[in-house]
């Protein structure tokens, strides 16, 4: 009794205790990271796809599927619905059918016993298309610009060339309605704007009208030439078309411009499955979404993401470096400053989405709203800047991380040793040339460990996005090649909205669950990066400065 | 060498940098900090007119258009309240501009020779319907109707009047008993009409068009019944119906109201009769508040009461006194109900004019107006301007300036007693579908959900983050310590937007499928490290001796691990066998608990995540900073390293690890994705740590983007964001004044 007192009364419980929290705190870190990584990474990999006959109850009639096995689990009979299959706990399958067009739903949790025959046929293969998930079958039949192929040992070759084929017609399609006409819609919108503009300035005077419509009656011209050549590769891209067997025989003939790529993984060797996986990695990153999201890439959310980090970063440093050196070098020291200070870094824990109410109230409806006044009556009632974009939402995150640039910065100016200033001063310096020479390049790095802060900041915020300017789908991105190129007025995509959007606001979770995990890794690797790198100049700082400050 | 001359101009152009320099460091130093502060001031600018009282003004006044023609009876204002009806006993109906009495068009009821109107009333103001009662036992329905044109890009407002049963009086009390009360509502389709002759007995009729599908000719269809007071010597002084047409008020002179189901019009049934004014006070007007579900009762004492049917237990409804105005104590003379707010203006016979709100139980003004005795007033439909009729014949166009008489500290933070609710309540519910709803702008449920979400999370990171720290700071070995804490501070940094989407689409499925076992882990994972402590003490001494002092942490790794999984596994057999094997569906159905999947628990897990790192740096820090040498005085006196701890370096490190639980809560309060993502955003007032909340962070985020510029909702959407700033503000400057005290005293140390 008495020695578990005396152990007790040593501490060793507690201590074990306390190094528990410890170790419950690194399992969660590690463990999140480890989960949003396979979650993310495994689904470019190709999965291999069986075919099996299912029974729903023991006597039910069978059905034939084909389809990946995307998840599993093991559940009460009460939670599984007490199904007529035996046994304490049921095993559930979570199949991926696709072929949502024609079943009506791509994802099924299935019962485990219910499953019979299964097989991987080498042919069965994978296409992924424009629209409406992905297709399972068997390819039965082509059909290449008329001529009828049934079977031949080019099946398969010929196949995947019309499908290149018809890609690249389809990105020569999608150039010319999104990058050519889209310009010529912007120049004609760019002339009505001109038009109303002219008559608030009551110059609408025949003269001007007919340079007007000299301008419009070209660009008309322009419009009609690309309509034709959008007709011929629309004809020759639906010219061909192919015809795969599904799941219960059904024999189903479809459009070549529908679709992105087809696959057979399970005749894939390790080789193909990689090259196959940075493919759709490289999709991933470099293409536009499809389908609401759920599928294809996410580039404009990359691109929107870092395009208004930059512009916010533009905007932060200088204030933020301005700020820092006049509350340290040219301030009075004393309460007044000491207050500013606490404030200073207490706003650095202001809510982000009291920021976005705000960026919305004060940028987007008072001062976007008096810069359409001012400069862009012709719009209105249309605002131009009276509505959130590009240009408030920077701004409104250069607010939010103001803080963390200041609070830096100042921590790398009071690092910089006084004799330094002094012996600059004593040379005959004056303050000015003593800052500039001296001691902000000194500081250089903390100020850039501060914009990386910055920047790892903004570049995770979603709250007060949502309120300035973020969209789940933007038709364009705000850098094009239309005068004035950079549109600070549009709106834009965000990775980290993308991950709200995707996986709370998409009609199809299941699909998309993958998608969002995969962001959520990028996210996650690209602000860890960032901080990590922002820790390792400051520690270097430190290294640096404590020399110097203790010889 | 530059010769003396230039290196004076040199120096002085030096000087010139140099002072601007400064001035430019102090201008732009003051901006930047100057637009921080900026924020709290535009959220109280946006915030302040809420509080405002409500302000009016004079337009004009002249003398009441066509006024020898007869006495007035009834005035109507159209919706861009430039054109005004006014209907005197005659029956002529003249229409003019409001902003100086110009006579625009004048209509003539058909009324034949030598019958009078006696009495006048209108129905829901949305169908500007009219009911005339005549001397000859009969009434008439007409609405009126403004179409709008703007020829020349000027707007012109051309006034008409129809009238859906005919232009001919329809015979309703016997022709000897003049219509003395009337009401009417009409919906489009079907109208109800009440009318009172003399007596006790109240005559209703019914009319329904019918469209039969052979002719385009609509039938009218008519219903017909009465009702009687019980009291014969009563004399009626008013009568209402509401606009579903189900329900009748009549007000008696002795201040007592009738409340009758007219849901069938054959069989009206009284349902409640109450006394409306106590001690001998009289009824004085009474009038639906917008919506048709309230009425509103002036007195002679001069006070108004909102009366509405409240539904008890047993499903039956009673009429409840809600709330009470007071104005002066001259008898109120004429209320008059704004069209889609629930407000009301009020006259009484000394001049007083008053605007109240019913929701907010708030007076926003009460005034005389200099020179005026009302008679008779209206409302514009926009609440924006009132048209008075003062006892020497002239009308007054009055401007009213009050946009937010929804709010008041008590509609905020306090219980209100909705309409068609059974009791006061916290509601928040910002909108609906229909015009006349009434807004529930309760921000307690929102702070509620807000501080239930801080607490669970704080719950679950306090113990996990401090006692963390105290390992890290004091017992970990330097090489673990250099990866351990670099390694969690990093996941401060993690969005919480991914934080949220897996509590809510991972962590939530995964509890609710294995809730036992999450359950459990609370205690196997304690448990199973107890086990390990005893387990290695009992170790002997040259196989500890392999392990150097400081790596409990990394030996517990894999026995939490496998405890975690124990827990899991275990999970399902124990379901199965005590709870039916669905834990959720058993707390439920046996113990009442209501059991939502993305509930409590989960944001506590989720925002604990993400304040750990937070609370976990800023007191290993300050566990860390504790001096040296007290820590070796305390162990060369002989105390244990525990002691040490426990009596020296937690007292001394105590204010740091305060501002770090403060700086945490901060975090919490304010957190946004997470709440938005990882609960169902109900607002409901519960403790229940397996339900849901809406805080006011998610709020914001969720309701911000569609409210309408610098309306109500718009603005207390701002309150919201204030109050979290305010709060946010104190936990932050409360964590860093205790910092800085901890500074000082470090250095003293």
């Amino acid at each position: 009794m008495l020695r578990i007192k005396k152990w007790f009364d040593s501490g060793t419980p507690y201590i074990w205790m306390n190094a528990g929290a410890v170790s419950i705190s690194i399992i969660m870190v590690v463990g999140l990271i480890y989960l949003i990584a396979v979650r993310g990474l495994s689904h470019f990999w190709p999965a291999d796809i069986a075919v099996f006959d299912y029974y729903a109850e023991p006597e039910a009639p069978k059905e034939r599927l084909i389809a990946e096995f995307a998840d599993e689990e093991t559940v009460s009979r009460s939670r599984a619905g007490n199904p007529k299959y035996e046994g304490d706990f049921i095993k559930r399958d979570l199949i991926k059918m696709g072929n949502r067009d024609i079943t009506g739903l791509d994802f099924k949790w299935i019962l485990n016993a219910g499953i019979e025959n299964k097989t991987y046929p080498n042919e069965v293969m994978v296409i992924e298309r424009r629209e409406w998930g992905n297709l399972y079958g068997f390819l039965v039949g082509l059909n290449i610009n008329g001529n009828k192929i049934t079977e031949n040992n080019l099946f398969w070759s010929t196949f995947q060339n019309r499908i290149e084929e018809s890609n690249n017609i389809f990105d020569e399609i999608r150039h010319i309605e999104k990058d050519l006409i889209g310009a010529i819609n912007y120049k004609m919108e760019r002339l009505r704007l001109d038009e109303r503009s002219l008559e608030l300035n009551q110059q609408k005077t025949p003269e001007n009208l007919i340079i007007l419509e000299d301008k419009r009656r070209e660009l008309k011209e322009k419009y009609d030439a690309l309509v034709n050549e959008l007709e011929k590769l629309y004809t020759e891209l639906n010219s061909s078309s192919f015809t795969v067997k599904i799941a219960d025989g059904q024999e189903k003939t479809f459009q070549f411009s529908k679709i992105v790529r087809a696959v057979k993984p399970n005749a894939m060797n390790k080789l193909d499955k990689i090259r196959h996986y940075f493919e759709k990695l490289w999709e991933f990153f470099s293409d536009d979404p499809r389908e609401a999201n759920t599928e294809g890439g996410i580039f404009p959310a990359i691109f929107g993401t870092v395009l208004m980090v930059i512009i916010m970063a533009i905007i932060v440093t200088p204030f933020g470096v301005i700020a820092a050196v006049y509350l340290r070098e040219y301030a009075p020291q004393g309460p007044t400053t000491r207050f500013i200070r606490i404030a200073v870094n207490n706003l650095a824990g202001v809510p982000s989405v009291v920021y976005g109410v705000f960026g919305l109230g004060f940028f987007v409806y008072f001062l976007g709203g008096s810069i359409d006044e001012l400069f862009f009556p012709e719009a209105l009632p249309a605002p131009t800047y009276g509505t959130p974009g590009l240009l408030w939402a920077s701004l409104t995150l250069a607010i939010l991380t103001v803080p963390v640039v200041i609070v830096a910065t100042e921590e790398g100016l009071s690092r910089v040793p006084r004799e330094i200033r002094e012996g600059s001063l004593a040379l005959g310096a004056t303050k000015a040339e003593t800052m500039w020479l001296t001691v902000l390049p000194m500081t250089a790095p903390a100020m850039i460990t501060g914009l990386i802060l910055a920047i790892a900041r903004a570049a995770g915020e979603v709250a007060p996005l949502m309120l300035v300017g973020v969209v789940k789908m933007a038709p364009s991105l705000p850098l094009d090649g239309n005068a004035p190129f950079l549109h600070l007025d549009r709106k834009f995509m965000h990775l980290g909205f993308h991950i709200y959007d995707v996986g709370f606001q998409s009609p199809n979770v299941e699909a998309a669950r993958p998608l969002v995990y995969a962001t959520s890794f990028l996210l996650i690797v690209l602000i860890v990066a960032l901080n990590m790198v922002a820790i390792h100049i400051r520690n270097n700082l430190r290294e640096k400065y404590k020399s110097s400050e203790e010889s | 060498m530059n010769s003396p001359r230039q290196n004076v101009n040199y120096r002085k152009w030096r000087y010139i940098k140099d002072s601007m320099t400064s001035y430019l460091m102090a201008f732009g130093g003051v901006s930047v900090i100057f637009s921080i502060v900026l924020i709290a001031f535009y959220l109280i600018y946006v915030v302040i007119p809420m509080f405002k009282s409500a302000e009016i003004h004079e337009i004009s006044n002249y003398s009441v258009p066509n006024v020898q023609q007869g006495d007035s009876k009834i005035y109507a204002i159209e919706e861009q309240r430039e054109v005004a009806l006014r209907l005197d006993d005659s029956g002529n109906i003249v229409f003019f501009d409001t902003k100086n009495g110009e006579v625009k068009k004048i209509f003539k009821l058909n009324i034949p020779e030598d019958t009078k109107i006696t009495s006048t009333s209108a129905g829901d103001p949305t169908e500007r319907i009219v009911s005339i009662g005549l001397s000859n036992g009969s009434f008439l329905l007409f609405q009126h109707n403004y179409d709008i044109s703007y020829p020349d890009d000027v707007r012109l407002i051309t006034p008409y009047i129809t009238f859906p049963f005919g232009e001919k009086p329809i015979q309703i009390n016997t022709k000897d008993t003049p219509v003395n009360r009337i009401n009417a509502q009409y919906d489009g389709e079907q109208a109800t009409i009440v009318a009172h002759g003399i007596g006790s007995r109240i005559n209703i009729i019914s009319f329904k068009k019918e469209t039969s599908f052979l002719s385009d000719d609509a039938e009218i269809i008519a219903e017909e019944g009465n009702v009687f007071l019980d009291s014969t010597t009563t004399d009626i002084f008013d009568l209402r119906i509401d606009i579903e047409q189900r329900e009748l008020y009549v007000a008696d002179s002795f201040g007592e109201i009738y409340f009758f189901n007219i849901s069938d019009k054959r069989k009206p049934r009284l349902v409640q009769k109450v006394e409306a004014v106590k001690d001998d006070g009289e009824i004085t007007t009474i009038e639906f508040l917008a919506g048709g579900i309230s009425i509103l009762v002036g007195t002679n004492q001069g006070n108004i009461t909102q009366w509405f049917p409240v539904r008890d237990e047993e499903n039956n409804y009673t009429l409840e006194r809600i709330r009470k105005f007071e104005m002066q104590n001259a008898p109120v003379i004429a209320i008059a109900p704004e069209h889609t707010r629930k407000g009301f203006l009020a006259i009484d016979k000394t001049g007083n004019f008053g605007i109240y709100h019913t929701t907010a139980h708030r007076r926003l003004l009460l005034e005389k107006i200099d020179g005026l005795m009302p008679k008779k007033i209206t409302i514009a439909p926009r609440a924006n301007a009132v048209l008075i009729e003062s006892i020497d014949k002239k009308l007054h166009f009055i401007n009213i300036d009050n946009e937010h008489p929804e709010i008041s500290f008590q509609s905020i933070w306090g219980k209100v007693w909705y309409e068609s609710r059974d009791k006061p309540e916290y509601i928040w519910q910002s909108s609906s579908a229909s015009s006349d709803f009434e807004p529930k702008f309760s921000l307690t449920p929102l702070a509620f959900g807000t501080l239930k979400a801080a607490f669970y999370a704080m719950l679950f990171a306090i113990p996990l983050s401090i006692l963390g720290a105290i390992y890290t700071a004091y017992f970990m070995a330097p090489t673990m310590r250099r990866i351990v804490k670099p390694t969690i501070e990093i996941m401060q940094a993690v969005p919480t937007v991914i934080l949220g989407f897996l509590a809510g689409l991972w962590l939530a499925p995964f509890v609710e499928n294995y809730l036992p076992g999450t359950i459990l882990l609370f205690l196997i994972v304690p448990l199973s490290i107890f086990l390990a402590t005893i387990f290695w003490t009992s170790l002997s001494i040259e196989f500890k001796a392999n392990v150097p002092e400081g790596w409990e942490s990394a030996i517990l790794i894999p026995v939490i691990i496998l405890a975690g999984y124990i827990s899991l596994e275990v999970s399902k057999p124990i379901e199965n066998l005590f709870f039916n094997g669905n834990l959720p569906l058993w707390l439920t159905q046996e113990m009442g608990i209501d059991y939502e999947q993305r509930n409590s628990l989960i944001v506590g897990f989720a925002m604990g995540f993400a304040v750990i790192p937070t609370i976990f740096s800023i007191s290993e820090d300050a566990i860390f900073g504790v001096p040296k040498h007290l820590t070796r005085g305390s162990l060369a006196l002989g105390a244990t390293t525990w002691q040490t701890l426990t009596r020296v370096i937690l007292l001394t490190a105590s204010p740091g690890i305060f501002s770090a639980i403060m700086i945490g809560l901060g975090r919490a309060v304010g957190e946004t994705m997470i709440v938005v993502m990882a609960t169902g955003n109900t607002a409901i007032m519960d403790m229940n740590i397996f339900e849901g909340f809406r805080a006011l962070s998610a709020n914001i985020a969720v309701e911000m983007p569609e409210t309408e510029v610098d309306s109500t909702h718009y603005r207390i959407l701002f309150l919201g964001a204030l109050v979290l700033f305010i709060a946010t503000f104190f936990f932050n400057t409360a964590a860093e004044v205790v910092r800085q005290r901890l500074r000082t005293k470090y250095s003293s140390l």
